[in-house]
């Protein structure tokens, strides 16, 4: 799993260079995300633009990223449709701050 | 999709990552973005569950048979694994978001996006059949 990260505006933007965060790969996403925010910005952004499918396992695990963060913030950026409809259906989209673009 | 699609796939999570990779970009390419979308979700659900739970983890084979219908995609699923716990589908209750849940989420799911669920064990097999709304 390809994760790449830089600040932008004091926030910790990670962007997910994969096309899809499943059962396969949530592991791997959870460890390489352990890594990332290692970096102290109080608000990190995941940009999942790359990402066009996230089945539950890869929702767990985005999940277990946000409490890894805790108290940090966690938020999530540029959903794709199949992403953004996990999301929704699960209510897990009230949980997350979601921007519909990725910051600039 | 025209004709019916049959495929027999390893049960474990890199099988399901390439099949559903396979079936977006081939036999599912042609249906409308929404329910491609839908499929894929669901077909996810289904085949993660076999890999963790009637297979245990253990590997098996899996057998997919998709075809279009009147009123949407028919998946018919198969395995030779432990069948479903007391015989029946689960209920698929939705997780409290505010709890923060990692998991539970796949019945749940599938729930939501499929019609006419309809589960079989016969002849040490688990057959589930389902219908995706066009």
């Amino acid at each position: 799993m390809d994760l790449s990260a830089e600040v932008r505006d004091g926030a910790l933007v990670i962007r997910v260079h994969e096309d899809r965060i499943d059962a396969a790969s949530a592991i791997d996403f959870k460890d390489r995300m352990r890594e990332a925010i290692r970096d102290p910005a109080p608000v990190v952004v995941l940009d999942l633009s790359r990402v066009a499918f996230l089945d539950s396992s890869g929702l767990g695990a985005v999940v277990a990223v946000m409490k890894l963060l805790a108290p940090r913030k966690l938020e999530l950026a540029a959903l794709s449709p199949t992403v953004a409809k996990v999301f929704r259906l699960t209510r897990m989209d009230s949980v997350f701050t979601i921007h519909p673009e990725a910051p600039r | 999709m025209t004709t019916e699609t049959r495929l027999t796939i390893p049960g474990n999570p890199h099988a399901v990552h390439e099949a559903l990779r396979g079936l977006a970009e081939g036999a599912l390419s042609g249906l409308a973005e929404a329910e491609r979308n839908t499929a894929q979700i669901v077909l996810a659900e289904v085949l993660n569950n076999i890999v963790e739970h009637a297979y245990a983890e253990q590997g098996g084979g899996i057998d997919l048979l998709l075809w279009v219908e009147a009123g949407g995609l028919r998946c018919v699923v198969t395995d030779r694994g432990a069948p479903m716990p007391s015989g029946r589908l689960p209920k698929g209750r939705s997780p409290h978001p505010g709890d923060l849940p990692q998991g539970g989420f796949g019945w749940f799911l599938i729930r939501s996006l499929a019609r006419d669920l309809r589960y079989r064990r016969a002849e040490g097999r688990n057959e589930l059949s389902f219908c995706l709304p066009s």
